[in-house]
């Protein structure tokens, strides 16, 4: 009974998809306010990359909104998983090719992370993407020895100043009579690596919340997991 | 290529049948971590719906490049939007697994009929209520019986 419905949900929930896909014209966005921001971005907000300006510039509040979400939802699973310092040293370590390998990759992921990060403006790529890889860099090291912990405090730290210093360039622009997050200093020239005002600045902000919120999440899944 | 079908419904039905399949994976799987991957292949879905919604023909990346002339660019703004959920999605994903790790230590396994069964019984047993009842009878006795009691013992063993 329970397998039919749900057969009869997902058939007619496809149903009800597909009717409304098919009046959408594929190739031709229904929005204009992507052309919008298309032509007025390197004027406004002089980024290259136009889904940064989008990101930081014009929807830079819905950013600051998700990156709440993203505290949350790593605050609640730190708050589910507890955190108890029981075992020390007890597990396996990993073996060989793990541990070098790990050790001989780990500048090389903290360069590609920051240069993601310091790039955000002019490539794909931003903070979001280098702070992913900066939290593998970090993370690395804990599956090779399991025994190793990240120092949590250190962690929290960076995390509030960069998520403080997000707010606090969003403060200034309103303290300079623009609004909320509203992107300031000079835009310099279209393409070079210190353009575009404040967005590289918010988007190194970014990176290093998103690196250390997600680095603290997963070393708390993995020593949840090896004290079974 | 099959005369009829074109480029554009292979795209939408492939991004909506993602969706599809994740969410009935949601309603009929009975484990609990298959559930978690069915709203991971859900979210996909969505997410690559949300991307080709802003596709257009001859386009390149909503990149600035040094020239005269740009060439026409795919709309960026559903583009902004994914790149955000996809880190959400990740988050929301370690919350559940972190939930997940919580319950099959508490109750041994990820079955979702054992596992509610158990929770029913745990919190039945805290709230000091029997199982065997409904779950919205009252506590205790009623000052005034509304029923007779045969009806009300019929009424009572239906759960």
């Amino acid at each position: 009974m329970r397998n039919l419905t749900g057969l009869l949900f997902a058939g007619g929930l496809g149903f009800m998809l597909l009717a409304i896909a098919s009046g959408i014209d594929f190739g031709s966005p229904p929005m204009r306010i992507g052309e919008a921001i298309q032509s007025a971005s390197p004027q406004e907000v002089g980024a290259a990359n136009i889904v940064t300006s989008v990101v930081l510039g014009y929807r830079g509040i819905d950013t600051l909104g998700e990156l709440a979400i993203l505290f949350a939802a790593a605050s609640a699973a730190g708050v589910v998983l507890g955190r108890r310092h029981t075992t020390t040293g007890t597990q396996r370590k990993g073996g060989f090719v793990l541990f070098h390998g790990g050790a001989l990759i780990f500048p090389f992921l903290l360069t590609i992370g920051f240069y993601i990060i310091f790039h955000g403006h002019l490539t794909p790529g931003g903070g979001f993407q280098g702070g992913v890889i900066l939290a593998a860099a970090f993370f690395l090291p804990l599956l090779a020895r399991p025994g190793a912990r990240l120092h949590h405090s250190i962690l929290s730290v960076i995390e509030a100043f960069a998520g403080a210093s997000f707010i606090l360039i969003g403060l200034a622009a309103l303290a300079e009579g623009q609004a909320f997050l509203q992107p300031m200093l000079n835009q310099d020239t279209l393409g070079s690596l210190i353009s575009a005002g404040t967005l590289p600045l918010l988007y190194i902000a970014v990176g290093l919340k998103v690196g250390a919120e997600l680095a603290s999440l997963l070393s708390n899944l993995a020593q949840t997991e090896s004290e079974q | 290529m099959i005369p009829g079908v074109t480029l554009e419904l292979i795209l939408y039905t492939t991004a909506l049948g993602l969706v599809i399949i994740g969410l009935a994976g949601v309603v009929l799987s009975s484990h609990l971590f298959r559930m978690v991957l069915a709203l991971v292949i859900a979210e996909a879905g969505a997410n690559l719906m949300l991307v080709l919604s802003g596709y257009r023909w001859d386009a390149v990346a909503p990149i600035l490049l040094q020239r005269a002339e740009q060439p026409t660019m795919v709309d960026p703004v559903p583009q902004a939007m994914v790149l955000t959920a996809i880190v959400i999605g990740v988050g929301i994903q370690a919350l559940a697994v972190s939930i997940l790790i919580r319950i099959r230590q508490r109750y041994g396994n990820l079955k979702r009929r054992d596992v509610a069964e158990k929770m029913d019984a745990e919190i039945a047993a805290s709230a000091g209520i029997r199982r065997d009842i409904s779950q919205d009878a009252p506590l205790g006795e009623r000052p005034l019986s509304p029923l007779p009691a045969h009806t009300a013992e019929s009424r009572g063993g239906d759960a």
